[in-house]
């Protein structure tokens, strides 16, 4: 079992769901981001997962986007980023994911990528713009090296893809709350609950809901029927808001705890 | 010499999962997945109904103002004093090039799928015209994505779009050109896809989209082919055409890929120079990459981030092209060269003084490799230079080029 399968086993026993913050590596730069890392840890952060920044990132809104362009002008870069995660992993054992896009990944090449992100303690990997149809190369490195390929799901996805995505997928089921790019959304939708339970039926995986979840009380209904809640836009707006670099880190701890808080009043009931 | 019809065998590409070898595929989000498939299926029916092939053939010849013609430039075949230089007349087409005939098939597609939206990015502005204009003709509703660079460097190609009712938003993100504007589309079509219809300009993107505008480009390649047959009784010896994301270019080799006699010649801009780094030749200077749903040569960096373009052409102005083509130049049958800024300034100029057209800038890079190429050989033989488009919209960026105020 890896990191990401013991924190569901364990979770699953408190019948709790997961929080799964989301941040770009490298905003503002690398050193910062490794004590919001800590601080994410901290403030009750289940799982992390970490934005590979990308120049082209189609499938985000505005937020994300411009992180991305923060990332990239102070020189984050695949390589730098497995150093930080390196270092964070010798005080850490929370659960790591990288989202990012397929290109850097596939220029760095596979086989290489795939045994560093092992190497610096790198539990999963998520490509937006790889559907499992084409995760053939990647998936043959990393289920060779025990990383989970999670794939994603989305409002428009019918059953024949629904269990396409539980036969390739690992770890976690990564279900898109929304059709759209990622970012804060005021109102999520409602037949959100009986999606994911559609999703549940075909598969033992873990299904998490993410895309345009930002206040705590999204979160904690999110909690009451799904595995995982990830925040990601409303999480980096907060921070963008904070002036200092002090004050980045220590926002993104109490924006966390405040939705951690929120989850932990709710208990989940997985219907299936 | 006639030259042969000796034919090659080509394996049957795409594949049924849009691969061309390598290259193509579907790297898009899963939102987009059911939309693409749905895509497929609806192209794959209409392919097979006469009905639609009808309707097609009738608005291509009735609206867009097909068939074209080949003419033969005999001064400029002369000036060169090499082989037989023919034009195909894309610029006559109705909106100036030959994005119209991609924009037609996929609009009676769109209403056959019931999509009552479209959007689509732009470069020159030339897909977006043709794009504004045909949603107009079938009273769609109409969104147009342009860089802001291209914006301001396109005014009467915005202006346009504008008249024929379409909304032009302009992007701002990124390098503000083509593949910003294509970014920028691929959001709203995942936010929207239930009801919209995504009509890409280039045969770039996720699969069906390079075999689709492939298929509805290639008239140009076939009608090549028999005005030359009746003409001349020959097949071309040289194809020529220039390539941004190679709409025309596929559309014009297309038909002839079979016929191991006829060679193909695809112009990359090299911009300020492929050593300067300031270009848009994606096969000679990029690598293989993923970029807005397939797989092809990209100008990247060595981290996988994708480089701007640049070329004076804002058509070809794209780090990307499409996946057949990077596929066929891999097979050895499309050679690929390039064309700088100046060598197709230079050509515009030369075809305006001498054969009384002026080419689109996009186009012009086609010239400028024929100019090169011709002399070098027999007057027996033939070159087919697809004129892609005209030059009109370009005419201030040619003026401030040469350094003259309009």
């Amino acid at each position: 079992m890896n990191r990401i399968d013991k924190k569901f086993a364990a979770l699953k026993k408190q019948r709790k769901t997961a929080l799964i913050p989301f941040v770009t590596a490298g905003d503002p730069d690398l050193g910062t981001t490794l004590e919001i890392l800590r601080a994410l840890e901290r403030g009750g952060a289940d799982m992390i997962e970490l934005g590979v920044p990308f120049s082209d990132p189609m499938a985000d809104g505005p937020t994300i986007q411009r992180a991305s362009e923060r990332a990239l002008e102070k020189g984050a870069s695949l390589p730098r980023i497995l150093e930080m995660v390196r270092k964070f992993r010798r005080e850490s054992e929370i659960p790591l994911i990288l989202f990012g896009y397929y290109n850097p990944f596939l220029r760095y090449g596979l086989k290489r990528f795939t045994a560093e992100a092992k190497a610096a303690g790198v539990d999963g990997v998520l490509c937006v713009d790889l559907p499992p149809e084409e995760s053939g190369e990647l998936k043959r490195w990393t289920d060779a090296r025990g990383l989970d390929t999670i794939f994603l799901l989305a409002p428009t996805s019918d059953i024949g893809r629904i269990r396409l995505v539980a036969r390739r997928g690992r770890g976690f089921i990564y279900y898109v709350s929304v059709t759209g790019v990622t970012g804060a959304r005021r109102s999520l939708e409602n037949h959100l609950r009986a999606r994911v339970r559609r999703v549940r039926r075909e598969t033992s995986l873990p299904v998490g809901v993410g895309f345009g979840i930002s206040t705590p009380r999204q979160a904690a209904w999110i909690a009451s029927f799904a595995d995982a809640a990830v925040v990601g836009s409303a999480l980096i707006g907060t921070m963008e808001r904070a002036r200092a670099r002090r004050e980045k880190v220590a926002q993104a701890g109490r924006f966390v705890t405040r939705l951690k808080r929120a989850m932990e009043r709710v208990s989940k009931k997985v219907i299936r | 010499m006639k030259n042969s019809r000796r034919l090659l065998s080509l394996p049957k590409a795409p594949d049924r999962r849009g691969h061309f070898g390598i290259y193509g595929g579907r790297y898009v989000s899963e939102t987009l997945m059911p939309a693409l498939i749905e895509l497929e299926k609806a192209y794959a029916e209409v392919r097979r109904d006469r009905s639609f092939r009808a309707e097609f053939r009738r608005y291509l010849r009735d609206y867009a103002g097909r068939e074209t013609p080949l003419y033969f430039a005999e001064r400029l075949t002369r000036r060169l004093g090499g082989a037989r230089i023919y034009l195909k007349r894309e610029d006559l087409c109705h909106t100036g090039a030959h994005k119209i005939n991609n924009t037609l098939g996929q609009v009676l597609l769109a209403l056959r799928m019931r999509k009552r939206r479209i959007i689509a990015e732009t470069g020159a502005g030339q897909h977006g015209v043709a794009t504004a204009t045909v949603a107009a003709r079938f009273g769609l509703e109409c969104e147009i994505f342009m860089g802001k660079e291209d914006v301001e460097r396109q005014a009467l190609n915005v202006f346009r779009m504008k008249l024929l009712g379409a909304k032009v938003k302009v992007v701002e993100s990124g390098s503000q050109t083509l593949k910003d504007a294509m970014n920028e589309a691929l959001r709203d079509w995942v936010t929207y896809v239930r009801t919209t219809y995504y009509l890409i300009g280039s045969v770039a993107g996720p699969h069906p989209y390079p075999m689709m505008v492939r298929d509805f480009q290639s008239v140009i390649g076939r009608e090549v082919k028999k005005q030359l047959w009746a003409r001349d009784r020959r097949l071309p010896d040289y194809l020529v055409a220039c390539v941004g994301g190679g709409s025309n270019s596929m559309g014009l080799f297309y038909p002839f890929l079979r016929y191991k006699a006829v060679k193909m010649v695809g112009v990359e801009a090299a911009g300020l120079g492929l050593k300067s780094g300031r270009h848009a030749a994606s096969i000679s200077g990029g690598e293989v990459g993923v970029l807005h749903g397939s797989k092809s040569y990209l100008l990247q960096d060595r981290l996988g981030q994708v480089r701007y373009a640049h070329s004076i052409a804002a058509g070809l102005d794209y780090p990307g092209v499409g996946p057949e083509l990077s596929y066929l130049r891999d097979r050895g049958r499309v050679r690929f060269v390039s064309a700088t800024d100046r060598e197709a300034v230079d050509a515009l100029q030369v075809l305006a003084e001498i054969e009384g057209i002026i080419p689109a800038l996009e186009s012009a890079h086609a010239v400028a490799a024929v100019i090169r190429l011709a002399p070098r050989l027999k007057k027996s033989q033939t070159i087919v230079i697809n004129l892609s488009g005209r030059g009109d919209k370009d005419m201030s960026t040619v003026g401030e080029y040469l350094g003259v105020k309009l």
